[in-house]
């Protein structure tokens, strides 16, 4: 009888563990991203140790792959912009959310963690939390607590898009804070508790992260379906593809182009979906004698690519480039200039601009072997710069340097001798909402002050920027940002060259996975069987 | 041998120390700011400036290296500018890993590579001789990352029979002696182990075939030594020798192959390094370096030692 029990039990305890859903997933991070609740490693890190387990007052829509993500309410129900004094914009906060370690999420948490970021005085201070936030949201100027659930945040200027800045700050309990005895360093090893569907259950330094379902999740059609997340740091790709086919992992982001076919062919789901990512060449308008200040060198070599052959090359994992949006995006406008491989009008527009056979135009890009979101940045870039002689007899030569190093340039002066006469730079961007569009092209930023490294200024820019800033209507904030990116793509910026499609490849027994038009994903959804 | 001990460990701090000071020039030499891996590109100048000012890093360079030293001679190792943690806990961590894997592949290499070598330099000129310095040669010449990939699509991919990165299957991280954490050692020791096998196998080639040349070696084959006796001399007279080039392969080893610890995702102090040179974090490398050189140094010491104890000679 004892026997029988005991049997009776294991089956039971081995029919829980079977029960139990477990998904791992291979990151290209070389490091697991920071557990503080303000993740390092860039959106990757946003992606998987920042919204799952720590939320904004306003988050992404993400549960759509036909459209561009939106925002929804998150921690806030509610918000809008101050009839009084447009500057100020007005959160009314959720009821009943609690944190994953039961204590309650209201006005003061809001308030303890926007000192976290915004003020370096403040016990709680964390440099690169609040450095990362404050490049973020930087029109954020003050905030106070009106009452435990209704805050007000101010901005420098008027901005109609500031909500869009709003999904950057992520909040931590402060009983986090104090049970680590106020150091940032170890809340990491605690692990620290947000208000999301997923909390750290633990973490590896280094190794691994594993996040737990939380049934105590506010958003009770949001809940996760996975018991437990396992992520796991790999930021080698064929190492990340045999993980998968070793059946070490479930779900491989960024699989190398080249082994798609065999993953197929060997069964596992390749995702693909369009993203706002853009990977261009940055034009160094503003350098001394530069050949690309004249805007029709700078039109011909966006006539002058191949970026259907680029395409073919990345095994179809990116679309072509016309613009900073997408030519399918209701923002995308009416621009004059629609780019495509024209030989005939890319040299028709470098004659134009003094560029011809006896004298072509000839210039060094400054490009990285590899980086966060740069795809493959040295078949790609030569594959341009045999695109650019073959179709418009340009000559290109390459700066290569380290990824650190070319992020760093992005902030150089044109003239800078860094630069070591570089007249593009290869820096792949999200584009994904008019507040990113402001930090890169207004002129208030140029660099070093702002990330505008081409000095590009364009007056009817700035001036649809100012209307869409003070704009509350939504059909002007529509029409105006349409007149924004059509000065984007006839007075370009940038050299567009194509849109990353963001591949993953996964084992079958992943379901429900929705690539949305983000850089980030919503994890509760998915599921295994 | 005591005092030859204590000498020996004050020599190793002025070396440690200056091989901290050359890192830390070599870092702030190269191009690269560590603010590129924290802040977002896109940061503007304003945040830049306090978060430099937050780390420290406005500070002029030899206050820098004044303040990470003042720290270290208190035994405080500093945080890591990427992470923000302490980084002592994450060196302590990668240090063990690749101790394993360092132990593991010498294990490995080090009998292989004596094994090869001895009998190559026994039975020098022969077809024997040939295969085991060809041996030799392709360990030392092939390309470790290439010899793990191709590993991994053998016997983790096409076969499935060990698994093909990580240091335990959990994800965990711990250590423990049983198959499942074994198993995920097997194919980065045997990748890491070819180097030192190749090295090994060439010095005892060379010491085995000059010992044999020697007139005592001679003088006993005429009095009528056997093989088996002749090569107990041999050994005797090659262990200094081969104990100094595999205290130094595993002093090499213990610096963590950054290329076979990517490979395999395993987190010992190559990939630690291999990150924080990335990352620019500073702090990261001064305090990883200084930590393997003074192991280096302690290694050396101790391979001095052995061979005293081995070679009455070496002690004069």
């Amino acid at each position: 009888m004892r026997k029988l029990l005991l049997a009776a039990t294991l089956s039971l305890v081995a029919v829980t563990a079977q029960a139990e859903k477990v998904l791992r997933i291979a990151m290209t991070a070389a490091d697991v991203p920071t557990t503080t609740g303000l993740p390092n490693n860039g959106f990757e890190g946003m992606r998987f140790l920042g919204y799952p387990i720590f939320e904004g007052l306003v988050l992404w829509d993400l549960s759509s792959a036909d459209k561009l993500a939106g925002l929804r309410p998150g921690l806030a129900e509610s918000w809008e912009q101050d009839k009084a004094d447009p500057k100020t914009w007005i959160f009314h906060l959720r009821h009943g959310v609690k944190f994953h370690d039961g204590t309650d999420f209201n006005a003061d948490a809001v308030m303890f963690n926007m000192e976290r970021f915004f003020n370096k005085d403040s016990p709680q201070f964390e440099p690169a939390a609040g450095g990362i936030t404050r490049a973020r949201a930087p029109l954020l100027a003050s905030y106070k607590k009106i009452d435990d659930f209704t805050v007000a945040i101010s901005t420098t200027r008027p901005a109609s898009y500031f909500p869009f800045m709003m999904v950057y700050p992520l909040f931590t309990s402060p009983a986090s804070f104090e049970a680590a005895g106020k150091d940032w360093a170890k809340v990491a090893l605690l692990p620290a508790a947000g208000t999301g569907p997923f909390k750290i259950s633990k973490f590896v330094p280094r190794v691994s992260v594993e996040l737990e379902k939380f049934d105590g999740y506010w958003n009770k059609s949001g809940m996760a379906h996975l018991d437990k997340v396992v992520l796991l740091p790999m930021p080698e790709a064929n190492t990340r593809m045999a993980a998968l086919r070793s059946g070490q992992v479930d779900w491989i982001e960024v699989p190398p182009p080249d082994g798609l076919e065999s993953l197929k062919s060997a069964g596992f789901k390749i995702t693909t979906g369009s993203y706002p990512h853009v990977w261009p060449w940055f034009f160094n308008i503003g350098a001394t004698n530069s050949p690309v200040a004249d805007v029709r060198v700078r039109q011909a070599l966006n006539y002058c690519i191949d970026r259907e052959g680029l395409v073919s090359l990345l095994a179809g994992t990116a679309e072509p480039s016309v613009g900073w949006l997408k030519a399918s995006d209701p923002n995308f406008g009416h621009p004059a200039n629609h780019y495509k491989l024209d030989p005939a009008k890319g040299k028709a527009l470098l004659a134009e601009a003094g560029f011809t056979a006896a004298k072509p135009l000839t210039f060094k890009a400054m490009i990285s072997p590899s980086g966060s979101g740069q795809m493959l940045p040295m078949p790609m870039n030569e594959f341009l710069q045999q695109s650019l002689k073959e179709n418009c007899n340009v000559d290109v030569s390459f700066e290569v340097v380290e990824w650190n190093t070319l992020l760093g340039a992005a902030r150089y002066v044109p003239d800078s001798p860094n630069l070591k006469g570089s007249m593009v730079i290869n820096v792949s961007s999200p584009s994904s909402d008019v507040s990113v569009m402001s930090r890169y092209f207004t002129s208030a930023n140029f660099s070093p002050a702002g990330f505008n490294f081409e000095h590009w200024k364009d007056d009817e820019f700035e001036s649809a920027l100012a209307k869409l800033e003070s704009a509350t209507d939504p059909t002007e904030i529509s029409a105006m940002t349409q007149k924004l990116h059509e000065r984007l793509v006839d007075n370009p910026p940038w050299l567009y060259i194509v849109h990353d499609l963001n591949p993953r490849a996964m084992s079958t027994k992943v379901t429900n996975f929705v690539s949305p038009q983000s850089w980030f994903i919503d994890l509760a959804r998915v599921d295994m069987k | 041998m005591i005092s030859t001990i204590f000498r020996r460990a004050l020599y190793s701090l002025p070396i440690a120390l200056a091989v901290s000071l050359f890192c830390f020039l070599l870092v702030h030499i190269a191009p690269g700011d560590p603010i590129n891996a924290i802040l977002p590109p896109d940061a503007p100048a304003d945040v830049i400036a306090q978060v430099k000012e937050s780390y420290g890093l406005d500070k002029p360079l030899p206050v820098q290296f004044g303040i990470w030293l003042f720290h270290i001679l208190q035994g405080d190792l500093g945080r890591s500018l990427a992470t923000g943690r302490d980084i002592w806990p994450d060196l302590h961590s990668a240090l063990a890993n690749t101790l394993v894997l360092a132990l593991a592949s010498a294990a490995i290499g080090f009998p292989l590579g004596t094994l090869f070598g001895s009998v190559a330099g026994a039975f020098r000129g022969t077809w024997i001789d040939r295969l085991a310095v060809g041996i030799a040669v392709a360990g030392v010449s092939v390309p470790h990352y290439w010899l793990g990939m191709v590993m991994v699509v053998i016997f983790s991919v096409i076969l499935n029979w060990l698994p093909s990165m990580g240091a335990s299957p959990d994800g965990s991280g711990a250590w423990a002696l049983d198959w499942e954490h074994l198993s995920h050692l097997v194919l980065p020791a045997i990748t890491l182990s070819v180097i030192p096998m190749g090295i090994v196998t060439r010095t005892l080639r060379g010491i085995v075939g000059d010992i044999l040349n020697q007139d005592f070696i001679t003088t006993l084959r005429g009095k009528g030594l056997k093989r088996g006796g002749l090569m107990l001399h041999v050994v005797k007279n090659a262990a200094p020798q081969a104990l100094a080039v595999m205290g130094l392969q595993l002093g090499y080893l213990m610096g963590g192959s950054i290329l076979v610890e990517t490979v395999f995702a395993w987190p010992g102090t190559g990939l630690l390094l291999n990150n924080a040179i990335f990352q620019r974090d500073i702090p990261v490398l001064q305090s990883t370096i200084l930590v393997l050189s003074m192991f280096f140094v302690g290694l050396n010491l101790a391979v001095d030692l052995a061979q005293a104890l081995l070679d009455p000679r070496m002690r004069r």
